[in-house]
């Protein structure tokens, strides 16, 4: 009875020093990489914002500059994303918006639109898809250009019914094989737009209390 | 070197080589050898955590007793993982985001478990870690092989990619093998794998096969039969 209660208590005990071992090489290693692994993040986040915005068209860090963006279909946002303000001398000039098309060919794509002031389009950025490799993933811009047709659009230009990729009568181009990734494309950032334009005051508002 | 030593060499890489003979781990296996950079990346991270977990595991196997032994094991595997996961976070973000879900899934690769259960928990640190070496340069290999296959004839090019682990000046690396090739989809999409991995079995399968055909035919007493 005794050696099986001292084999029962060996085994807890070495359970919990193992355990306690474990977590204070966690939370060491937690603590010592945090700092580093916050700067990466931004800096991914912040290169990506930097490539939907007119270059050395602004000079604050958007990153800092953020409003929240509520749940919208509008913007395709399952939950509440971010816009991040772009701004020279003060003054908003530009706006980057989180969005996302619900109905790419293999679900969500999600994507950064940065729009200017007068609501044209100043570059959209793919940041996460599921398209098939080689066949829709030519909205990325690691693999073709095609998500630069979107650079100076806006909701005039082209006409509403011309928002449509070429094969359903429109003005933007798609790759043979894959037309419902471009499709939902298309659809979103003209949404994106819509949603700019209705709430153009809030998301350009000149900050008041600074 | 030792015939022990030689024996854990030649079985890591060769005679028992867990991604073509045991067939340890093959989701990770399948999935990230799409290409050589992404392939060579997560065989390399494997081999750091299979190195540092069995020379851990072999340094206390005093402590551990027998009836815990397989929790204690994961646990202290799954402690490494993680902070192997949090330095590639902190350093190497791209790297980071493409291996994804499969850098946290090195604690579930079974490879890991197995070369601490069946050998780092019996046997010396050293000859511990020269074991899980081996094991992981032998996975590796295998996926660096498979990665190049699919990276062929899927793009036509060798080390895309690269970038993400040294910066863009990288990029200048990347070899066409070749040029303005289209790329053969299938060898990217999983059935790619599958194919892929079944031709390297093959392979191994027939160079075996050769040598003992060979070999009977130059022993006097396969010429007498």
């Amino acid at each position: 009875m005794i050696e099986l209660r001292n084999q029962i208590l060996a085994t807890a005990a070495a359970l919990l020093v193992f355990s306690m071992l474990g977590a204070a090489l966690l939370s060491g290693t937690f603590h010592a990489t945090r700092p580093a692994i916050e700067r990466s993040e931004r800096d991914a986040k912040m290169k990506l914002i930097a490539q939907t915005l007119p270059a050395g068209g602004f000079d604050n860090d958007p990153v800092r500059d953020e409003l929240p963006l509520p749940v919208e279909p509008l913007l395709g946002l399952k939950l509440p994303g971010q816009a991040y303000v772009a701004k020279r001398h003060g003054q908003p000039v530009a706006v980057v918006l989180e969005a996302a098309a619900p109905d790419g060919y293999a679900g969500e794509i999600r994507f950064l639109i940065g729009v200017r002031s007068d609501g044209t389009v100043s570059g959209v950025r793919v940041t996460g898809h599921r398209e098939t490799p080689g066949l829709g993933d030519y909205i990325e811009i690691g693999k073709s250009a095609w998500i630069r047709g979107f650079d100076g659009k806006s909701l005039g230009n082209p006409q509403p019914v011309e928002w449509k990729v070429r094969k359903d009568g429109g003005r933007f181009d798609y790759m043979a094989g894959a037309t419902i990734t471009p499709r939902a494309m298309v659809k979103a950032v003209r949404k994106a737009l819509e949603y700019f334009q209705a709430h153009q005051s809030e998301l350009l508002a000149t900050p008041a209390k600074e | 070197m030792s015939p022990e030593t030689r024996e854990i060499i030649v079985n890591g890489l060769w005679t028992q080589n867990p991604g073509i003979v045991q067939l340890l781990g093959l989701c990770p296996l399948l999935a990230i050898s799409s290409n050589v950079v992404n392939a060579l990346s997560l065989g390399l991270a494997t081999t750091l955590v299979m190195a540092v977990a069995s020379g851990s595991v072999a340094l206390v196997r005093g402590f551990i007793p027998h009836a815990a032994r397989i929790p204690l094991f994961v646990l202290i595997i799954a402690a490494l993982v993680t902070v192997v996961e949090l330095l590639m976070h902190a350093y190497v973000l791209a790297l980071y985001i493409v291996l994804g879900v499969f850098l946290p899934l090195i604690t579930t690769n079974c490879i890991v478990l197995a070369r601490v259960e069946a050998f780092a928990s019996k046997r010396s640190t050293l000859h511990s870690v020269l074991d899980a070496v081996m094991m992981g340069l032998g996975l590796t290999l295998v996926l660096v092989v498979l990665g190049a296959l699919r990276e062929i004839i899927g793009k036509g090019t060798l080390l895309s990619g690269l970038d993400l682990a040294f910066g863009p000046a990288a990029k200048a690396w990347v070899i066409h093998v070749i040029p303005d090739f289209q790329g053969l989809l299938l060898a990217v999409l999983p059935p790619g794998a599958f194919i892929g991995l079944g031709l390297i079995i093959a392979a191994r399968n027939w160079l075996i096969t050769m040598k003992e055909r060979r070999a009977r035919v130059d022993s006097p007493l396969g010429q007498a039969a």
